[in-house]
């Protein structure tokens, strides 16, 4: 037990780390934030482009959508952040992480949105455009806001794993929060930075863990 | 920079070739550690899930409903806190009490209790909407609480559970890769420790084929099973 | 003939003193009643009288908070009794059917045979088959529930309680849920039944079942028995102030 508290909660090495834990957390919600809003525009604007149903575009964003749900995310951070040197471009770590989360993000939300802008019955466009609305109308007046209630639950959830996902970004040596923890880790000989990173990303995810929940039940079929 | 030197350096066939038995050697454990983590995960969420509906469910006890709290942490950390952070914590933080496992199993222990972290709210939450009725009608016909469960109870809740499940199957096999964090000689690693001994990014890119060519089947067939469940 | 009346003097369930209480909100406030074997009860009343909890009660899918419950003289309330195997000899029927939809209608009906009774399976499906065929629906042993309709699910319902060839039958409004057309062959059904002696307590508002079929008639009202007498007596010469609003309410 005193091991335990020792080893996992030792408040002296806490106070050490605080700083470099704080730098971390602040990488991680600057990378998860930016990544969210450039993953769920993504994933909008394809979700968008294919109910156009121009079938060679289609076919481009199925191969996209298939290919970065079956890769693995970390091959996905790795790939990006050792192809640039290649090309003679040296893109910053911050930037490929944001890369990386985008494609793996867009790819999810698209078939998220894709299902919202599906679900709602065909007869909406086809009133809106009796009406005379443009595509364009339609879709941000008539058929998105009611796509909304369709999309919420699984967009929460999926916005809550992107989120699980920054912590990735370590392996290309970014110092997001994790990274930092280790970093206090191994200078410190003592594990409770690991255990307090932890507990951060709980105290930041659990809410967003029982919001998908709430909201899958409350908007169950 | 033309079209030869790009293959040269990211499809070499060459390379492709020769680091091919390595990279199929580290795919295989990978596999092993999905395979593992995937069944024991799925029956520990199953297991869980009826312990919970069991404890919740028991009206009258409010020690025995009290006793729901413990797993309702343990469910709501994992779910809630990264694998990799969970992994990490697992490889490197235990050993200072004194649990040190090796990498293999500390992989596939991670996964396992994640996994069935996320198997036990979906299997709870089916067999919560399964409707009552159907309980008190083998119940009457003298079948007991456990009979009933197994026979009428989780038979139709696992269908209602299995397309979210292999969904969430799917996400924990990619998370697999994260073993090469903690030095798990799996598919990436190996890629990675051949891309810096030949100091070319093909192996990486033939890992990367390799995971897709295991994983487009997967996705596919699970996006069938929901289609044809939802009927 | 003296057979059966000898048959029919045997006390098959008795309730004694039965009371049951939601929270602060009593339900049935010491009920008693002793019936005969192959009597057909009909409980009566208005909603909330608390019908069909004393039924539930009899098989306990209701805990009485007090009193005792006798089936063919063992007492079901009591403590450490082998529950599973007393409600595997009460046969009940609900109102929403609750088939098994993930089985078919043989399926249905040997389930319990087979884990309960521990029967094979060939002589559970002989079993089942021939309570089919006693509801008129064997040529339907291999649908599942959401291919019959409402009246072939009840009746259904009610060969899967035959099968386990209980010693007494509860039904709890088994035709409030179907179409009026399809109430005809379930009620049907359960004259059927009741002709061939078994011991029924049905909680119902199909006056008309009643008095055609019904050995006794009981009508409840906020938890107690008002009257407790044949159909004729009842419906003709109530003797309750609020049986006789009751009745002509519906009526």
């Amino acid at each position: 037990m005193e091991s335990l508290i020792y080893n996992f909660f030792n408040v002296e090495v806490m106070i050490r780390a605080r700083y470099l834990l704080w730098l971390g957390l602040q990488v991680t919600l600057k990378l998860a934030f930016v990544s969210l809003l450039f993953a769920v525009l993504a994933g909008l604007f394809l979700a968008v482009i294919r109910s156009l149903g121009i079938r060679f575009l289609n076919v481009l964003i199925i191969i996209y959508v298939d290919l970065f749900r079956a890769l693995p995310t970390i091959v996905l951070f790795m790939l990006v952040y050792f192809t640039w040197p290649y090309f003679g471009i040296s893109l910053p770590r911050y930037w490929s992480a944001v890369v990386a989360l985008t494609i793996n993000g867009g790819a999810y939300f698209e078939e998220i949105f894709r299902a919202g802008i599906e679900s709602i019955d065909e007869g909406q466009t086809e009133a809106a455009r009796a009406l005379g609305l443009s595509f364009t109308q339609n879709m941000f007046s008539v058929i998105l806001p009611q796509a909304i209630r369709v999309v919420l639950p699984p967009a929460t959830s999926n916005a809550l794993e992107l989120i699980k996902t920054t912590v990735l970004a370590s392996v290309i040596a970014l110092p997001e929060l994790m990274k930092q923890a280790q970093q206090a880790h191994g200078s410190l000989a003592n594990p409770t930075p690991l255990i307090m990173a932890a507990l951060i990303f709980l105290v930041l995810l659990w809410p967003l863990v029982r919001l998908t929940g709430y909201l899958e039940r409350r908007f169950a079929k | 920079m033309n079209f030869r030197d790009l293959f040269y350096y990211f499809f070499n066939f060459k390379f492709f070739i020769i680091t091919l038995p390595n990279l199929l050697g580290g795919l295989l454990v990978t596999v092993e550690i999905a395979a593992l983590s995937l069944s024991l995960g799925f029956v520990l969420g199953l297991v869980l899930a009826v312990i919970r509906v069991t404890l919740r469910h028991s009206g009258s006890s409010r020690f025995l409903r009290i006793l729901d709290l413990p797993l309702v942490l343990y469910v709501d950390v994992l779910r809630a806190v990264p694998p990799l952070v969970t992994l990490v914590v697992i490889y490197y933080a235990l050993p200072f009490i004194n649990i040190t496992i090796p990498r293999f199993w500390a992989a596939v222990l991670t996964f396992v209790v994640i996994l069935s972290a996320f198997a036990e709210e979906i299997f709870r939450a089916t067999i919560e909407a399964i409707d009552r009725g159907q309980v008190e009608a083998a119940r009457s016909l003298g079948l007991s609480y456990l009979q009933s469960m197994a026979c009428v109870v989780i038979p139709q809740a696992f269908k209602i559970a299995l397309p979210p499940l292999t969904s969430r199957m799917i996400a924990v096999t990619k998370d697999v890769s994260l073993a090469s964090v903690i030095g798990v000689a799996d598919l990436l690693k190996k890629a990675r420790a051949a891309q810096s001994l030949y100091a070319n990014p093909t192996p990486l890119f033939s890992a990367a084929l390799l995971f897709t060519l295991l994983f487009l089947p997967l996705v596919r067939l699970s996006m069938y099973i929901e289609k044809k469940l939802a009927e | 003939m003296t057979g059966r009346r000898e048959a029919m003097n045997r006390i098959w369930v008795e309730i004694d003193n039965l009371h049951k209480c939601f929270g602060k909100n009593e339900v049935l406030k010491g009920i008693n009643m002793s019936i005969r074997r192959q009597d057909v009860v009909c409980l009566l009343g208005p909603s909330g009288a608390g019908k069909s909890t004393l039924l539930r009660c009899i098989n306990r899918l209701e805990e009485p908070t007090s009193g005792r419950v006798f089936i063919d003289g063992e007492e079901i309330t009591a403590h450490g009794v082998d529950l599973n195997y007393m409600r595997s000899e009460i046969g009940m029927v609900f109102q929403n059917f609750n088939l098994f939809p993930h089985l078919n209608a043989l399926e249905n009906c040997t389930l319990a045979l087979i884990k309960v009774r521990k029967m094979r399976k060939k002589e559970a499906e002989q079993r089942a088959r021939d309570m089919l065929r006693q509801v008129g629906l064997e040529n339907k042993a291999d649908s599942k529930p959401k291919e019959l309709s409402g009246g072939q699910q009840q009746r259904v319902a009610i060969a899967r309680a035959l099968s386990m060839n209980p010693k007494l039958m509860l039904f709890d409004e088994p035709t409030s849920a179907l179409d009026p057309e399809l109430i005809g062959e379930v009620l049907d059904t359960m004259i059927d039944l009741a002709e061939k002696g078994m011991t029924m307590i049905v909680v119902t508002h199909e006056m008309g079942f009643a008095r055609k079929a019904a050995t006794r008639v009981s009508v409840l009202d906020h938890g107690l028995i008002l009257e407790d007498n044949t159909p004729d007596k009842v419906f003709d010469a109530p003797e309750h102030p609020r049986t006789k609003e009751f009745l002509s309410k519906i009526l």
